[in-house]
């Protein structure tokens, strides 16, 4: 069984999901679980703290892909933080910096969401 | 060397294969970086045989196939489901894929990335085959 958590987490008006182990197709509906609570509770600002995660792959991918408009649309963003490289370099392939942000810290991250408010 | 794995169609087997695909390709001596490449692909390989080939049913039966010598490392993935043809899915775009809320269709692109050779094909009737292949004089 691949081993995954996830937990959530408020930091000020930011969201904070902190992912740790395997996100792949057995475990991309408890990530989406999560977005669909952000969803009911209209909570659009969040941050993937990514720093324990080891594994993604694209059914991992297509989580953010599946969120990331609305939370736009509702003057909020899904923003990437604490990335291991051999995580990034799958994002990297498949041209997701150009659509995200990624950032080496979590606190860099939350910040960017009040800068813009 | 040739080894084998059969497992169902059932998401819960993907760490399995994972596992096996990673201890096999430990023994050719690739890097970090290669065993991870050669991992995701196999994953994607059967995350699509689950979804598409047998549309999630847990019956269907996956045969992992892996085979080395001094030069290729060559994994054969066997399924029973739907025949797929991989040139119907156009090479994705990302920024159109945010555009149109499409979340599909990444895991081809990533095996083609990933591995350097990418070849599908029909076996004996309806079985269908995908074969990744790593070269190991890199």
């Amino acid at each position: 069984m691949a081993d995954f958590n996830v937990n959530l987490r408020g930091v000020g008006s930011v969201s904070v999901i902190d992912v740790n182990g395997y996100l792949d197709a057995h475990t991309a509906p408890e990530l989406e679980n999560v977005f669909n609570k952000l969803l009911i509770d209209k909570h659009y600002k969040v941050v993937v703290n990514f720093n324990d995660l080891k594994y993604i792959s694209s059914a991992g991918l297509g989580v953010f892909m599946a969120y990331v408009e609305t939370m736009r649309d509702n003057k909020g963003d899904i923003k990437f933080s604490n990335m291991k490289e051999n995580v990034y370099n799958i994002f990297d392939l498949l041209g997701f910096p150009i659509l995200y942000e990624f950032y080496k810290d979590e606190k860099e991250a939350v910040q960017k969401f009040s800068e813009l408010s | 060397m040739e080894k084998e794995l059969v497992v169902k169609s059932t998401t819960d087997n993907l760490a399995k294969v994972r596992d096996f695909t990673r201890k096999t390709a430990e023994e050719c001596g690739f890097t970090e970086d290669t065993l991870g490449k050669i991992v995701l692909a196999v994953d994607e390989a059967c995350t699509n045989i689950i979804k598409h080939a047998y549309k999630y049913s847990p019956n269907g039966v996956i045969i992992i196939s892996i085979k080395f010598d001094k030069d290729r490392f060559s994994i054969s993935i066997v399924d029973e489901g739907i025949h797929f043809n991989p040139n119907s899915v156009p090479e994705p775009n990302i920024v159109e894929y945010y555009k149109q809320k499409k979340v599909g269709g990444l895991g081809i692109f990533l095996m083609k990335k990933l591995m350097d050779e990418v070849k599908y094909s029909t076996i004996s009737g309806n079985k269908n085959e995908v074969i990744l292949v790593k070269y190991l004089s890199e």
